[in-house]
């Protein structure tokens, strides 16, 4: 081991101790340590991550860790990357979770399980990135889903929702470790040998059979972790459930592993492969874009909400990610070296403004008692310092200016754009329908965030739980700041990450740096330039100007237009199904909401309404199209099943004797 | 960054923010000759506004920091637009920092903050005007992005200051069927992005058929003419955008000489286009709500068809 190892060797030892503090410590101080230990966990990351793209990769043998395999670690510029951005959203939901954790009213996450678990889960991701061997992979990979299991499960003694969100999740996570299971050990079969070195310089002879199978597995293994349509199920029922730090943890660095997993197979391991693994990569990611947006736009349950984001903007990243790879066996590697660091940069800012909007969320729902949308509002005056932070979040999410999800989605529409005319057919028909996708992704994230950050904080309380709300304390508040600062370093010095991202796209996108420029942003082989600190400063000089030349006087109170009927009250106000209501209408086809009316007429005359009566669902229509069907399929099976075992020893001596003689058999008949 | 440029920038914000009013006149005269009404005369929006800014300032009970400031934020974006955009000049100095994309996002960012503040009003109207308009913006961001798509395809650069310039190069290229189809399809969209018939009556007194009304009809006094002025400034902004994307002669490059010239021809062109949109008007009622997705998904296949064509007929 070398030293620059030394930061990450530190994080997984704070992991650890954290584990042991949260076992060990008085419940009182529990959270205290726990949190602290995961925030160096966290901050130690960053510092390995930093140093691994800063020129220092390293790599470890352990052979006596594991037994018979051994333990092999490697950070290269990719893994750097992914560790760096976990170690960071570490850092915030550590911090976070000092005060989080604490009894609160009837909520406390206080109890060993929560406090062990949460900083061996940080640890478990910051392992994955640096595993250099697919047994090592592996293992990561399953105390993640294992670790991050239980968290979701921390309070399932408050709700039985949570009891089937852990199931859900469980059967998905676990669904998707065997078909990954099976790719990565069918890869290192067919290699010889189990370490990735091998596997690279294996990769690219391997028959197209085995590779597009790998691929496949691959792809669709860390799919299920991504949250791609339609593997997305667990993501918008484990979301609101699970704890808020745990959400983050789960929604900023858990699936972001999931894209690692692919690019790290698709273009490293493999070296790339035939357009179509590109175009599956490419479709999977619009899908899910859309589809999620379409589903946040529409929800009313503020972490369901963003959930579905998550779905989105993994879909967005795998849109990159998959013009990438087209564009780099097309030849055209400038621009495939764009989409990718375009996708990698959105990756990133994700996490910083999903860490945010979780963390933030989890406030409201611990002060207001409620993350319903509709019961919500009026936080801007009881939470001031949360509604400024996630209205910081909710810029970034919905891809605007000043928000730092607009420069990576810039580079993405740049990238895809410039592509069309060089990659023949498949590429030409392809990118439009991308920037299609992207650009309506684009505006119903606005819509989706304007209702978020509109219904949810602005205006009146629409309840009284949410009159009641209180501002949060002050770790929880240092938790979000950091993330939000984080933010907007990202929105107006992405030449901050740049130069990082770029490392980790030279090793799976040989070439020089895709963009360049220290204010003003330069594109490689593109003519189009952005300085997204330029417009932020010319925008606050025009605000400066005009707010002391216009708005000087002092303002006189006075009441709302009520159409003189007097004054207006929270139940006339629109809320967030109201909001959603035109979106859903012209989305109808896809979304297929459910509503019943029914009408009661009076006795005396069908003419006079006693009551009417209004309901509407708005259910995920893959979950009820795929899933249910499955699902019934699967108890049907098991109903059935369960007549071949009624209890005669005569049957099962009866079952024993045709198993032998098949057996017996297909010997014959095939030997 | 030239002195022409600086100049040219200077003069455009000055020329958006003093003409625009004027601009929202001189359709609103057009509209009452031809409707048989004498019509106020084109200073009107400028009395209107001397008049809203001599007013107090309010504040209606329950709204806070967003209502505001959203005034100030639509005016904003909407002057930091009119500094980007080639309006009589192709050399601004904030030409580098923002191109087509950064332009539509930025007036998208003024939209929103008119949403949030109609939001923030707790009152239905406000949240039906707000939710109508991110309804409309949401659908009008896939045109432009594509439109901007098919423009940019022949140049290589989103860049405004770059595609101006090529085609002042190469005048046949207006006439391409890219070009058509784009402008077509461009034209739903500021007519969308604007609020003008038949997406949106700008002039409409009942509640419940407004969009932009309905957002801003808790805002009165300075607040009121902040966003009045804002209005015909995005107006201008957008017209002038979609003149000088398709017909970009007299523009300024990099000479001062030019600038007076371009000037000239630029509120020329504006006021052509603004005149003709509200001499359309008078024969157009509004869509119904749920038409107006119809309408912008037609202008969408037109600016799909415009990317299919940048890449099939070069």
């Amino acid at each position: 081991m070398t030293g620059s190892s030394a930061p990450f060797v530190v994080a997984l030892a704070a992991g650890l101790l954290g584990a042991v503090a949260g076992i060990a410590l008085p419940r009182r101080v529990r959270p205290l340590g726990a949190g602290v230990c995961t925030a160096v966990s966290g901050a130690a990351g960053v510092v390995a991550g930093v140093a691994a793209f800063a020129g220092h990769p390293w790599s470890a043998w352990l052979p006596d860790v594991v037994p018979l395999a051994g333990t092999r670690l490697a950070v290269d510029g990719l893994g750097g990357l992914f560790i760096a951005v976990t170690g960071a959203v570490g850092v915030c939901a550590g911090v976070y979770g000092i005060a989080y954790c604490r009894p609160h009213g009837d909520h406390a996450l206080d109890g060993r399980a929560v406090q062990a678990v949460t900083p061996l889960f940080l640890a478990s991701m910051l392992l994955v990135p640096a595993a250099a061997s697919v047994t090592t992979f592996l293992l990561a990979w399953e105390l993640m889903a294992v670790a991050s299991l239980l968290l979701v499960l921390a309070e399932h003694r408050h709700r039985t929702s949570v009891r089937e969100a852990g199931l859900w999740y469980a059967v998905m996570t676990q669904l998707g470790m065997v078909v990954l299971l099976g790719g990565l050990v069918g890869f290192a079969a067919a290699a010889h040998g189990e370490s990735f070195a091998r596997l690279r310089e294996a990769g690219r002879g391997l028959s197209p059979g085995v590779r597009a199978a790998v691929f496949l597995a691959v792809f669709v293994g860390c799919a299920s972790k991504a949250g791609i349509v339609p593997l997305h199920v667990w993501l918008p029922r484990a979301h609101p459930e699970a704890p808020a730090h745990v959400s983050a943890l789960m929604s900023a660095a858990m699936v972001n592993l999931g894209v690692y997993g692919i690019v790290r197979v698709g273009f490293d391991l493999l070296g790339g492969g035939p357009a179509w693994w590109w175009l599956l990569v490419l479709a999977a990611g619009a899908g899910s874009a859309l589809y999620g947006i379409l589903q946040a736009a529409v929800a009313t349950d503020l972490k369901r909400l963003l959930a579905y984001s998550t779905c989105e903007n993994m879909g967005l990243v795998l849109i990159g990610v998959g013009a990438a790879g087209l564009l780099d066996r097309a030849g055209a590697r400038p621009l495939a070296a764009l989409a990718m660091t375009a996708a990698l940069l959105h990756l990133v800012n994700h996490s910083g403004f999903k860490t945010l909007l979780f963390l933030a969320a989890g406030s409201v729902v611990r002060a207001a008692g409620t993350g319903d949308l509709d019961a919500l509002g009026g936080l801007r005056t009881r939470m001031p310092v949360t509604t400024v932070l996630f209205g910081l979040g909710a810029l970034g999410a919905s891809a605007l200016p000043l928000g730092n999800g607009f420069v990576s989605e810039w580079l993405l529409l740049q990238g895809l754009v410039k592509a069309l005319g060089s990659g023949g057919t498949a590429v030409a028909v392809t990118m439009p329908l991308a920037v299609a996708v992207v650009a309506l992704t684009a505006g119903l994230a606005v819509a989706t965030f304007v209702k978020a950050f509109g219904v949810g904080f602005l205006a009146r309380a629409r309840s009284e739980k949410a009159e009641r709300a209180t501002e949060s304390p002050r770790a929880m508040l240092l938790g979000m700041s950091l993330a939000a600062a984080c933010c907007v370093v990202l929105a107006l010095g992405p030449v901050s990450v740049l130069p990082g991202i770029a490392r980790a796209v030279r090793v799976v996108v040989p070439g020089p740096d895709a963009v360049t420029g220290p204010v003003t942003l330069r594109l490689h082989g593109v003519a189009s330039t952005l300085s997204p600190l330029w417009i932020a400063v010319a925008l606050i000089l025009v605000l400066a100007v005009l707010r002391v030349t216009v708005m000087r006087r002092a303002r006189r109170r006075a009441r709302l237009w009520d159409c003189g009927m007097g004054p207006t009250s929270a139940r006339m106000e629109y809320t967030a199904t109201s909001f959603a209501e035109p979106l859903q209408r012209v989305f109808d086809n896809v979304l297929a909401p459910e509503t019943d009316v029914d009408v009661t007429p009076l006795a005396e005359s069908a003419y006079l309404v006693e009551s009417v009566t209004y309901r509407a669902r708005l259910g995920d229509r893959i979950e009820h199209r795929i899933y249910r069907p499955v699902i019934a399929a699967a108890a049907w099976f098991g109903r059935v099943a369960r007549g071949l075992g009624n209890g005669s020893v005569h049957r099962y001596l009866g079952y024993g004797f045709c198993a032998f003689t098949g057996v017996l058999i297909v010997l014959a008949v095939t030997r | 960054m030239t002195a022409a440029g600086i100049v040219g920038a200077t003069a455009q914000v000055l020329l958006v923010g003093a003409g625009s009013p004027l601009l929202v006149g001189l359709m609103r005269q057009v509209r009452a000759r031809m409707e048989g009404r004498a019509g106020p005369g084109v200073w009107q929006p400028w009395r209107d506004l001397r008049k809203l800014l001599r007013k107090e300032a309010i504040a209606p009970d329950g709204t806070g920091p967003v209502f505001r400031l959203a005034p100030l934020v639509l005016a904003g974006t909407a002057l930091v637009a009119a500094a980007v955009v080639p309006i009589v000049t192709t050399a601004s100095p904030l030409d580098g920092s923002a191109d087509l994309f950064a332009v539509t996002a930025l007036l998208a960012l003024g939209t929103v903050a008119l949403a949030l503040a109609g939001l923030d009003t707790a009152t239905a109207f406000g949240g039906m005007g707000a939710s109508r308009e991110v309804v409309v913006l949401a659908l009008v961001e896939p045109t432009i992005l594509m439109s901007v798509f098919a423009l940019s395809a022949r140049v290589g650069s989103t860049d405004l200051g770059a595609i101006v310039t090529s085609t002042l190069h190469r005048p046949e290229l207006v006439v391409s069927p890219v070009s058509l189809l784009a402008a077509v399809a461009l034209a739903v969209v500021v007519i969308a992005e604007t609020g003008r018939l038949p997406v949106d009556n700008p002039s409409t007194h009942l509640e419940l058929t407004m969009i932009h009304e309905a957002m801003v009809l808790e805002y009165a006094g300075p607040d009121l003419a902040l966003v009045e002025w804002a209005s015909a400034m995005r107006l201008t902004v957008l017209l002038g955008l979609f003149a000088n994307l398709f017909a970009p002669w007299g523009i300024a490059g990099a000479s001062l000489v030019m600038l007076p010239v371009a000037v000239v021809v630029f509120a020329l062109k504006v006021a052509l286009l603004g005149g003709t949109l509200a001499a359309g008007e008078v024969f157009m009622a509004k869509l119904r709500m749920f038409r107006v997705p119809e309408l912008l998904a037609g202008s969408f296949v037109m600016a799909v068809l415009a990317v299919a064509a940048s890449y099939f007929l070069v």
